[in-house]
């Protein structure tokens, strides 16, 4: 429903802006949103111009071990609880 | 010139007209057949087919990164006349232009053209110049037309494919739409990319001496690659092929069209070329191509399949397949 | 952050897809709610690696097709004040309203300008001062920090020609009034990734809470989409009603606090209709009355006439997963990307849209066919 892209933070600006970097690509986007701080070297999801999150490196990777790790999934996910019935779906 | 902008006068026929042709276009295009000062170029008798075309140049800006509507409008009859196998004899250049534009704008552009016809090896041997009142074009409008002659032995068409062809593209894709488009009003984004447009007959008469049985050739302008292999499928009745990770798309390019919502199979090229050739063809045709400057980026994309003829289909990465339509309209940023 | 990179690496699709062609839950359905997920799956040929038991349907997350022609005709209304300059995203100029897109609008010499953000929306307004800048928001929850920014920046600067006219819509609500209607049966569901980026993971647990289905939260890579789908087979093989946030790396269980209190600090909820639902309540963002200048709707009242819809088209049903857009009679005949009847046409998220770009013109072409 909404696009939006990876970025990294390569500029400061006054009034709460900054300058990203797609890929070699350049816009001026609008921190205004993002939660927290933000340094030169970041990365931040953009959408419509402005920063709405930061992109965690540490989960990154966690979710990459899953993709390869057929365990992980049953593990996280696939445990045991209350089997559903018809009448519930 | 005494003018710092176009005005009327300058299209009226008049003494300034005069002058803008003599101090600014005549020297810019210098040749022996302009010089003539006649109201048509001649060419002698040629050995083979004539090949003929036209296009109008609108692009909007005048300047983008890498070129100019100038180039553009020189690179883009050339590359018409060369991907029919022709070899380009001459261009006519037309010109409407709006009142009010600066004349040094006028001047950088026509030294564009200059320089892209010298470096083509393409003179401009014929000419007109009209100026429209304010409003009644935006700034500069150019056409050209041009003349080629096709050797005998040749004969490219755009029904000639036949299932089992191999499917070359002679080079990047997307980065003349994404060069526009980062000057575009309410989209503006600074770019590394900029337009790929160049002369593609050199490319072709080199390709031809290779294969002369190269059945279709065709540059992927307006539309992108996407167009041009529809149009392809449809007229030759074949069914197209292609895998996504043979096409060649920078990572600038595709950081572009993520942010904007693009996708470069539909962008504009001005610099390449697709050609449909026999499969045995393909290894000499793709060693020849990636040897000259405008085919180093040469890739085999796919081939041409007798089933489901008119549609194109591409082997997507994770190993699906999924249809590249026709698109549809005026590209524009999405934000969904 | 080189590790972005791996997730655009196929050749990690294929445990993926083994795994998904090992789980034993016999066939299912699953619904992915956001038009960016249509796209992203047809776009990489995942409907065509599944296995054919597993069913992907699309849900009404497009934010242009779930548009209602009235709020599509009332922006058509708002660019033919005069003075008024309307502004919008590129995804809004083609879409038809009961008698015309925004595209034949703009063709009328009514000034209407596509814009990538809300700040140039704002910048527009800083340049002419004598015109009326309106933004014609359309969105979920991922957009709507955008204009509620803008408010704020208008407001902070002063200008006195900056508006919004609001038809941004919320998720949840849609998401119950579709499961509520109880027409799909929707075994598991992939849940919007950038949406709960900023209402968090957590905001979809009534999923597997209330309606018991399981929601797994996936990026837009394909990979990220066929892990999420592994992901709800696991818990389906395991009868295991549960929320997966698999796209953590952007999603936070709370979401982004700061994000949605712009959002809530210019906003309120208010009934929203939705095409293919009707009105729904709760389910839209109108301005509050305390930033009422900035109201589009407030400072321009407009009466626009009775709207209507095409008799042919069949996006509502599209849109609500009951029918597939090759069940429209029209799809790919009357209507097409080039004379779109609806605006599941018209979006490149649509459904519609997505089909025959992407997958079902054989389909279209064979029909074609067989009806001549």
């Amino acid at each position: 429903m909404c696009l939006a892209v990876p970025a990294r933070i390569c500029e400061l600006r006054p009034d709460n802006m900054a300058v990203v970097d797609i890929q070699g690509t350049q816009r001026e986007i609008s921190l205004m949103v993002l939660d927290g701080e933000a340094a030169v070297g970041d990365y931040v999801l953009i959408h419509v111009g402005y920063a709405i999150e930061r992109i965690d490196e540490e989960e990154a990777l966690r979710t990459l071990e899953l993709f390869a790790d057929l365990s992980l999934t049953d593990e996280a996910f696939g445990s045991a609880s209350p089997p559903l019935t018809e009448d519930d779906v | 010139m005494k003018h710092t902008h176009i005005l009327l006068a300058h299209g009226s026929g008049g003494a300034m007209m005069h002058d803008l042709i003599n101090d600014l276009f005549l020297p810019a295009f210098d040749n022996a057949e302009l010089r003539k000062g006649n109201d048509q170029a001649v060419f002698e008798k040629q050995d083979g087919r004539l090949a003929f075309t036209t296009d109008s140049y609108v692009v909007q800006p005048l300047f983008f990164p890498g070129g100019c509507i100038g180039d553009l409008a020189v690179h883009g009859t050339i590359n018409d006349l060369a991907v029919g196998g022709a070899m380009p004899l001459g261009l006519s250049v037309g010109m409407i232009i709006e009142e009010g534009l600066e004349i040094d704008t006028l001047r950088r552009i026509v030294q564009a053209m200059h320089t892209a016809a010298r470096d083509a090896g393409v003179p401009i041997v014929t000419g007109d110049t009209k100026v429209v009142e304010r409003g009644g074009c935006d700034k500069l409008f150019i056409n050209t037309a041009g003349i080629g002659v096709i050797p005998d032995g040749v004969h490219i068409d755009g029904g000639s494919a036949r299932p089992g062809d191999a499917i070359l593209l002679s080079g990047r894709i997307g980065e003349h739409g994404i060069a526009v488009m980062s000057e575009r009003r309410g989209v503006r984004f600074s770019t590394p990319v900029v337009t790929d447009s160049k002369p593609l007959h050199r490319l072709v008469q080199r390709m031809l001496a290779v294969c002369p049985d190269i059945r279709v050739m065709r540059d992927p302008t307006r539309g992108g690659l996407g167009a041009t292999l529809n149009e392809i499928a449809s007229q030759s009745t074949v069914g197209i092929e292609i895998n996504e990770e043979a096409l060649p798309i920078t990572a600038e390019v595709q950081g572009a069209c993520d942010l904007l919502g693009l996708d470069p199979l539909y962008l504009a090229n001005e610099g390449a070329l697709v050609a449909f050739v026999p499969e045995t063809c393909a290894d000499a045709l793709l060693h020849a191509m990636r040897a000259m400057p405008e085919g180093e980026y040469a890739c085999h994309i796919g081939n041409t399949i007798a089933d489901m003829p008119g549609l194109v289909r591409m082997k997507t990465g994770i190993g699906g397949t999924r249809v590249i339509a026709m698109p549809s309209g005026e590209m524009l940023p999405r934000i969904c | 952050m080189s590790v972005l990179a791996s997730f655009r690496d196929s050749s990690r699709a294929a445990p993926l897809l083994e795994r998904i062609r090992a789980r034993e839950t016999g066939p299912v359905a699953l619904m992915e709610f956001c038009g960016g997920h249509t796209v992203a799956i047809f776009r990489s040929g995942i409907r065509s690696v599944l296995p054919e038991h597993i069913r992907m349907l699309s849900g009404p997350g497009c934010p242009v097709c779930v548009t209602s022609n009235m709020d599509l005709d009332r922006a058509a209304a708002l660019a033919k004040l005069p003075g008024v300059i309307l502004t919008t995203y590129g995804d809004m100029l083609k879409v038809p309203g009961s008698r015309e897109s925004l595209a034949q609008v703009r063709a009328q010499g009514y000034p209407v300008e596509i814009v990538y953000s809300t700040l140039d929306a704002l910048r527009l307004a800083g340049q002419h001062p004598d015109k009326q800048i309106v933004f014609f928001a359309i969105g979920f929850e991922t957009t709507a920090p955008a204009a509620a920014a803008a408010v704020l920046q208008a407001r902070a600067r002063g200008l006195k020609n900056f508006s919004i006219c609001s038809v941004m819509k919320l998720t949840i609500p849609g998401a119950r009034a579709l499961l509520d209607m109880g027409e799909v049966r929707v075994q598991g569901v992939i849940g919007p990734g950038h949406v709960s980026s900023i209402i968090g993971a957590d905001a979809w647990r009534f999923l597997p809470d209330v309606y018991r289905v399981p929601v797994a939260i996936s990026g837009f890579e394909p990979l990220d989409i066929l892990a999420s789908i592994d992901a709800l087979l696991a818990m389906l093989e395991k009868g295991n009603a549960d929320l997966a946030n698999l796209y953590s790396r952007i999603v936070k269980p709370g979401g982004n606090t700061k994000a949605w209190g712009a959002v809530t600090e210019v906003f309120e909820t208010c009934a929203s209709s939705w095409r293919g639902f009707g009105n729904i309540p709760d389910s839209g963002l109108a301005l509050r009355p305390q930033y009422a200048e900035y109201d589009a709707e407030h400072r321009f009242p407009i009466d626009i006439p009775d709207s209507v819809e095409h008799p042919a088209c069949r996006c509502g049903e599209v849109l609500r997963g009951v029918i597939e857009p090759v069940d429209c009679k029209v799809f790919g005949t009357a209507c097409t990307p080039e004379q779109p009847l609806g605006p599941c046409m018209v979006s490149s998220e649509g459904s519609c849209a997505a089909y025959y770009n992407f997958h079902q013109s054989t389909h279209t072409k064979t029909r074609h066919a067989t009806e001549q």
